[in-house]
């Protein structure tokens, strides 16, 4: 797929990877063997029926091709950038035995981006089931919630989404960059949702502002959906963390993306802009934590991993974006204590790893190397040691069973030990991805069909 | 989703009292709460505390003193304009039930956030002194309203002796403590004010609440922008706080970290400032 020049990119927030026109897409499809038994599509978390799209656009028959993804995935536009299909539906792929499997992420792409083109009124609409006088809420506005909602509003379900903070979209808002996913993208399949009948309420923190069993009793709702996820930034526990220029990945994306940081003074939120950041961690935040920072103005940007490259859960694809950016990896480290002066950071000292004997999942576990402590000369630490569940919604919520580390019992229809309480996404099942929070919020909604219509 | 204004009063030359709509939030409010706002779509999330609400007539009221950018833009809304967002209640109620004989110190616009929480204190029967500092009268705000709460007695100090006694509100909170009438202390303001009355009280064993005011994001956990150090361990301010043990807060971290965009709130107030005299022109 064409992207723009890695060293224009890094200084600006336009997106990276510029989609196929076209052609591309049609040349593309064309590789698609439309095998009899299709093993991609079991290869799909939410199950869409890849082949039949494909066989849309080989027709030209674009709205066609977004009538059958929608049918399973609100969110084209958003999956197609976003999703590890090399993970998914791309490994499936019969090609992928022999060589490149069919870019299917980025026909998915070509198809919500034409379909976001049209103009709003002359898109495609989802049919709806007559109004069943139901009414649900959803709390939280990320995948797993929009996902939820949006199939709901297709059964006839009245659907209110609540979201804590001013805007929806959750992750896809607050978190992952514009120059990866474009938040007009978000806010259009959002807008597209509404346009189904579904509500969003923001400015409203379920826990604070009501309760899980207010809105249940006092406002009467038939069945709740918790897709609250997995917020609470984890910090490294080492000497000199709260000093300033030392950002959890989260505030750091927050600022950014949310409160568009980047575009200071024309807005209003400040962002602290180092000329050398170290980054901790190795998964996608690290990664979008890393190239940020470029794009803001940094001399140098650091990733500090305490394992190998090999292990890095990032995508292969942003390693190599952040990669081709200048940003320069260390590996096999690991942080001890931030430096600082006058309050300010001055520098990260770590120690370096070597990797030892397996672990419980299977990787080998770093271990420190006695004695070889070092340090970066810096003026920023980002610290993206992923998140947990934050508890301000499930603290207030009687009943609700939570897991010892604070992440709610659902079982595989999303159902907790609340009756008519679902629940999905990283709230269930710590920090995942845009599609399985996707899914489980779309199970969540079939089992809640279920249940109102038994009742 | 936009808020009402419903009302603005001017306080003093730099303090403003707002009273906006929002039902849901004023059926909810405690003492020691607070809000997050947004004025528009540009601005930043800023947190203010709940001065006053009426959960029936469904609004809510905070007192700001303007101090940058966003305070600055807010004191120009009137009443019938909207404001972008507003959401809360945030943060853990302060404890107000059992504590006996309780002083209350308030600097400068921490008045605001004193004032729900001494009338909360008087109204669960505890005995409550009010001591409210400034740094000359013309910054002392809601001295008024507190005389009318069911308090036992209301002192006022101004650094240049303007209004009430001249010094600094440590002084008669010493003398509090030399009487041996303090049970339990609890001060709301700058940092510098809260640091210094945690330090007066601490030779007395008066177990002395603080209400924190790091710089925030969301308010509601996610971001760790409000860390601060009690007792050795990093808390959140916005959930886990605002109200600390005065006794164990690193407070120089706490006025180091509340500086960090000092440069750019300079900036962005300077900014604002020009564009208000170009639209006024
Ligand atoms: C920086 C970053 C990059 C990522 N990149 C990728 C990627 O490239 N591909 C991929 O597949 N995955 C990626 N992920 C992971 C993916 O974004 C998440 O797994 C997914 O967003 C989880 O969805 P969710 O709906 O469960 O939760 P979230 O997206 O976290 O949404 C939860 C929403 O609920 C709201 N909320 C929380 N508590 C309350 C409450 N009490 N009341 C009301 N609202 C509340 C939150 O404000 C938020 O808007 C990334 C994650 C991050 C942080
Ligand atoms: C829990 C809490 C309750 C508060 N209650 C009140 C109140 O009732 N009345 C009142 O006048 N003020 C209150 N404040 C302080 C108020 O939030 C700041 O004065 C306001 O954010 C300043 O914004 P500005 O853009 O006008 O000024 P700026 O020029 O941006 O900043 C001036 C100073 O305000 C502080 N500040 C800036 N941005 C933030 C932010 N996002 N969050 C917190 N502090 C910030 C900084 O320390 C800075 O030095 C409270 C703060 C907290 C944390
Ligand atoms: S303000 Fe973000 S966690 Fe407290």
């Amino acid at each position: 797929m064409p992207e723009r020049d890695a060293l224009e990119r890094a200084e600006d927030f336009v997106e990276v990877a510029l989609g196929y026109p076209e052609e591309l897409a049609r040349a593309e499809a064309e590789r698609c063997l439309q095998c009899a038994n299709p093993t991609c599509i079991a290869g799909c978390p939410v199950n869409i029926d890849i082949k039949s799209f494909i066989g849309r656009i080989l027709e030209g028959d674009y709205e066609g091709g977004t009538r059958v993804i929608k049918e399973r995935n609100p969110l084209p536009a958003v999956c197609g950038r976003v999703c590890p299909q090399e993970e998914q539906c791309e490994k499936a792929c019969i090609l992928a035995r022999k060589g490149e499997p069919v870019a299917i992420g980025r026909l998915e792409r070509f198809l919500g981006d034409r379909e976001l083109a049209r103009p709003p009124a002359e898109r495609e609409r989802p049919e709806t089931a007559p109004p069943s006088g139901r009414r649900v809420a959803v709390i939280g506005s990320g995948p797993a919630g929009l996902a939820c909602a949006g199939e709901l509003a297709r059964l006839g379900h009245a659907v209110t989404v609540f979201e804590s903070l001013h805007a929806p979209g959750g992750v896809l808002t607050y978190g992952i960059p514009e120059f990866r996913l474009p938040k007009s993208i978000v806010r259009a399949e959002i807008d597209a949702l509404a346009d189904m009948g579904v509500e969003v309420v923001t400015d409203t923190v379920i826990g604070a502002t009501y309760t899980l069993g207010e809105l249940l009793e006092d406002q009467g709702l038939d069945a709740a959906f918790i897709g609250a996820g997995a917020g609470l930034p984890v910090f490294l526990g080492i000497p000199g963390e709260n000093l300033n220029g030392v950002y959890s990945a989260n505030e750091f994306l927050t600022r950014v993306n949310l409160m568009k940081a980047y575009e200071f003074p024309t807005y209003d939120t400040p962002v602290w802009r180092g000329r050398k950041v170290a980054v901790v961690g190795g998964g996608n935040v690290a990664m979008d934590a890393a190239r940020t920072a470029k794009r803001l103005g940094a001399e140098e940007v650091f990733l500090v991993y305490r394992r190998t490259e090999e292990e890095m859960p990032a995508r292969r694809e942003e390693v190599h974006h952040a990669r081709e950016e200048g940003v320069e990896f260390k590996m096999l480290c690991s942080p001890v204590e931030v430096l600082g002066r006058d309050g300010w950071v001055t520098g990260l000292t770590a120690t370096r790893m070597e990797l030892g004997e397996p672990d419980a999942s299977g990787r080998r576990a770093p271990v420190c190397v006695v004695g070889s402590e070092f340090t970066i000369d810096c003026d920023t630490v980002i610290v993206a040691l992923g998140t947990r569940a934050n508890p301000v919604l499930t603290s207030t919520a009687d009943g609700l069973e939570l897991t010892s580390r604070g992440y709610i019992v659902a079982d595989e229809n999303g159902a907790t030990s609340v009756p008519g309480v679902y629940a999905g996404g990283d709230i269930v099942t710590g920090s995942a991805t845009v599609i399985k929070a996707m899914g489980a919020g779309k199970r969540a909604a079939a089992a809640i069909h279920a249940r109102l219509g038994a009742s | 989703m936009p808020f009402e204004v419903l009302q603005k009063r001017q306080l003093s030359e730099a303090v403003f009292e707002m009273t906006v709509a929002a039902p849901a939030v004023a059926a909810k409010v405690r003492p020691g709460q607070f809000l997050m706002l947004r004025v528009d779509e540009h601005g930043e999330r800023i947190p203010l505390t709940f001065s006053d609400w009426d959960a029936e007539q469904g609004w809510v009221r905070f007192i700001f003193m303007v101090v940058g950018k966003t305070t600055h833009a807010l004191s120009h809304r009137e009443a019938g304009e909207t404001i972008a967002d507003l959401v809360g209640p945030l943060g853990k109620p302060t404890r107000v039930e059992g504590l006996g004989r309780c002083v209350v110190v308030g600097g400068g616009v921490g008045a605001a956030v004193a004032y729900p929480v001494a009338r909360a204190m008087a109204e669960a029967g505890n005995e409550v002194t009010v001591i409210l500092g400034a740094r000359t009268a013309d910054l002392l705000v809601l001295a008024d309203e507190f005389e009318k709460l069911p308090i036992s007695e209301l002192i006022v100090a101004t650094d240049d002796g303007s209004e009430g006694r001249k010094g600094l509100v440590t002084e008669p909170l010493k003398e509090l403590c030399d009487a041996g009438v303090v049970d339990h202390a609890m001060a709301i303001g700058p940092a510098i004010m809260m640091k210094f009355c945690a330090a007066t009280t601490r030779p007395y064993g008066v177990p002395t609440v603080v209400s924190l005011n790091p710089i925030m994001v969301d308010g509601t956990g996610m971001c760790g922008a409000c860390r601060v150090s009690v007792g050795g361990e990093t808390k959140f301010g916005c959930v886990d706080g605002p109200d600390f043990d005065g006794h164990l807060v690193d407070f120089e971290e706490l006025m180091s970290r509340q500086r960090i965009y000092a440069d750019e709130e300079r900036e962005a107030d300077a900014a604002y400032r020009q564009e208000c005299s170009c639209r006024t022109k």
